[in-house]
């Protein structure tokens, strides 16, 4: 490629470059190594924010890349997290399986609901995912005999291969465990986001009509996504309750699907980093608040609220998307 | 020589400990309960009990004093709990954690302190078993089994119910409830004729379905159990709005359904209401009166305190007396369970004391009927049954019975 400075030119040089990594990807994972370092005593909560975008990556693969809005996420969130709890207190206490099992187990939530539901759009899609996640409270809160109910269970998970033990105190085995786990979900994630897959999922988004007529299964492929995202969104769930040793049918709270959500709103739909971005500030925001102001007082909810507010109205593509700019304004100078 | 310096140093070691014993010390609590969202209102009674013992008390720990770092639980679940309880045991380095209104914080807080070997005072939190989670959790407030055992015998014997249809929100606690309510009913010859869950804790459901059910099945009482906090108002103008008391059907339950705050706003519905339980603000005793008159001093003649409150209260007198018993040592577990097992105090709500066994509570529960004085609801207290233990673990059923860490 002769570099010269046409139009067609820089946009084959980006069409061939988009994919490849950028230095700047390297902040999260670096911030994450210095957290461990410097804030042990909150660290069960950054291992929490960890879970958190991991779930928000999920959802990312279908509200921002396949246009398929959902406010039942935390069906599969919910069912990886019982599978995993449950198979740890039925002797298979073993945090790898339980994770592969939480995937499947979620995957296949993910399938039978997704072959029905995405024949839907719109609002009745929004609302019927939205049932079934209730229904499955409901069903999680009605046999407590096995799930525990609203007050859940306990269990413990064994050694990560039978080296490394999970530990409920000081939370550093544990963080690093889901660290890696994010680091292999997002590549997976990103991988699937630049092959032709991931451009076809925009498309559909953008036009699914248009996809359609040139050939593309439609309902199909958004049922693969959708499959792909429940397995990924039942890890974030294994995750969630084998770091807390405890599972309560809070994981099928719908109101976690709003959070969720909101997070992805706040970060940036359809950008990746949004995910991280938005995942951390709301986490954030939700158990730090106060003692940032030094209060007793809560006012963690006026404080989302306020920063979803002005993200909405003075930054639509999300916080990431101020970065994006600043980026951009960046790079004109350079040139 | 070498005796008499081996021994001087010994001496100078030991004044050093002695004189660092008695240095004067700041302890650090975490209090952690729900500060924001449906259950604000509980977590503020906590904390206002809790916060009212600290004033009253101030000169009980001499030099010493005391630091309390609040949290917000936010939700029932466990995560965002033991986040903090985290957080305040490994960064703020306090020596104890109390507060814990919902019994999933409690539970999910118990395996952190297994840990770190943090004691632990619940002030809420009654699901059954929650002490035989964690050998360094006491409880100050109450059990399910305490007032549901006694509000079924009772009825059976003295309120002349042949039969029951027992209505119960459809979480642990409801099911703790009616288990217990079941026992001491049909112990005393009884018969629960229909059991009907009513909805989640989360929400305030319609309950004129769940009560035109128990009406059709015409029971001599309805024994209803929901959480503490905005359901009880509903469930009294439903038993109202369809004129259950004349169809001969008495409404019964333990003393959540008339908890002090709510009472008023319950109208004339609520009028002829027995319950059972282990507190109310009418009781006669000098130490209530007393805790009244200084609650609503302190925060205004139209905040009354109730259980929740006195909760908090009595939860903060266990606090300064394992602190007493550290007096400027760290406030290790073994020295807060030595000074908590088997402790005594004159509550507002009677003589209460920790089981050395259990952990948990032994205290009295009243048998109470609503009246009206005067334009206002007042509670009167008709029996007292002194000392009662939790039923569920002195017959060992279920969890109840087994250790659990």
């Amino acid at each position: 490629m002769v570099p010269n400075h046409s139009s067609a030119a820089k946009a084959v040089n980006y069409l061939q470059t988009r994919h490849r990594f950028h230095w700047g990807e390297a902040i999260p994972w670096i911030l994450a190594i210095l957290v461990f370092y410097f804030l042990p005593g909150y660290r069960l909560l950054a291992t929490q924010i960890l879970v958190m975008i991991i779930f928000a990556l999920s959802l990312d693969l279908i509200v921002g890349y396949a246009g398929i809005i959902s406010l039942g996420h935390t069906a599969f969130f919910g069912t990886g997290a019982y599978i995993t709890a449950l198979l740890a207190t039925n002797n298979i206490p073993d945090p790898i399986i339980g994770l592969i099992a939480a995937a499947f187990g979620a995957a296949i939530l993910g399938f039978l609901s997704g072959w029905v539901l995405l024949r839907t759009t719109g609002l009745t899609l929004l609302v019927l995912t939205m049932a079934v996640t209730i229904m499955l409270a409901e069903l999680a809160n009605d046999f407590d005999e096995i799930t525990g109910g609203f007050d859940g269970i306990n269990f413990t998970n064994s050694d990560i291969f039978g080296l490394i033990e999970l530990d409920q105190l000081w939370y550093s085995s544990s963080y690093i465990y889901v660290l890696i786990v994010l680091f292999l979900s997002f590549l997976f994630i990103r991988t699937i986001i630049y092959a032709p897959f991931g451009r076809m999922l925009i498309g559909i988004r953008e036009n699914p009509r248009r996809m359609s007529a040139i050939g593309t299964p439609v309902h199909q492929r958004q049922v693969i996504v959708y499959v792909v995202s429940a397995a990924i969104a039942g890890i974030a769930g294994a995750l969630w309750v084998q770091v807390q040793g405890n599972v309560t049918t809070e994981v099928y709270a719908f109101e976690l699907s709003g959070d969720v959500l909101i997070m992805l709103i706040l970060g940036g739909t359809g950008r990746l980093y949004g995910a991280f971005l938005g995942a951390t500030v709301f986490k954030i925001l939700e158990n730090v608040t106060e003692q940032v102001l030094g209060t007793d007082q809560p006012y963690w909810q006026f404080a989302i609220g306020l920063v979803l507010i002005l993200t909405v109205l003075f930054a639509r593509r999300g916080l990431f998307g101020i970065f994006e700019d600043l980026g951009n304004k960046w790079k004109e100078r350079g040139q | 020589m070498k005796k008499f310096v081996a021994m001087s140093l010994v001496a100078v070691a030991f004044t050093i400990i002695t004189v660092k014993a008695t240095e004067a010390r700041e302890y650090k609590i975490g209090f952690i309960g729900p500060m924001s969202g449906g259950a604000a209102q509980l977590g503020q009674q906590m904390k206002r009990g809790a916060k009212l013992y600290m004033k009253l008390h101030k000169d009980q720990l001499g030099k010493h004093t005391i630091k309390m770092i609040v949290r917000d639980s936010k939700r029932p679940g466990g995560p965002i709990a033991k986040a903090a309880a985290q957080e305040l045991i490994t960064r703020e380095k306090v020596e104890l954690i109390t507060g814990l209104i919902f019994s999933p914080n409690a539970m999910s807080v118990a395996p952190l302190v297994n840990k770190s070997k943090t004691p632990v005072v619940i002030m809420n939190a009654g699901t059954t078993f929650i002490p035989n989670m964690s050998p360094h959790m006491v409880r100050v407030s109450f059990t399910m089994w305490q007032a549901g055992v006694i509000i079924g015998e009772h009825a059976a014997s003295n309120l002349n119910c042949k039969t029951a249809v027992a209505g119960y929100t459809n979480y642990p606690p409801g099911k703790d409830s009616i288990n217990a309510f079941r026992h001491g009913f049909e112990g005393k010859g009884g018969k629960v004729v229909d059991e009907i869950p009513m909805g989640g804790p989360g929400k305030v459901p319609d309950f004129t379905p769940f009560f035109q059910r128990a009406k059709s099945k015409k029971p001599n009482c309805l024994y209803v159990f929901v959480p503490a906090g905005n359901h009880a108002a509903a469930v009294a103008k439903t038993y109202q709005a369809l004129a259950m008391r004349k169809a001969g059907i008495r409404l019964i339950g333990p003393g959540d359904i008339t908890q002090d705050t709510q009472l008023q706003g319950m109208g004339s519905a609520a009028v002829g209401l027995v319950t059972a339980h282990h507190y109310h603000m009418f009781l006669k005793s000098a130490e209530n009166q007393a805790f009244v008159k200084a609650w609503k001093a302190e925060y205004g003649a139209n905040n009354p305190p109730d259980f929740v409150g006195v909760g908090g209260y009595d939860g903060m007198a266990a606090v300064y007396a394992a602190i007493r018993a550290a007096n400027g040592s760290k406030l290790t577990s073994a020295i807060a369970m030595k000074a908590l097992k088997g402790w005594k105090f004159e509550s507002p709500r009677g003589p209460i004391m920790i089981d050395p066994e259990t952990r948990d509570i032994i205290q009295n529960i009243y048998i109470s009927i609503v009246r009206k004085k005067g334009g206002m609801l007042v509670q009167e207290t008709q029996k007292t049954f002194k000392a009662v233990k939790d039923k569920c673990k002195e017959l060992k059923l279920g969890k109840c019975g087994k250790k659990l860490y």
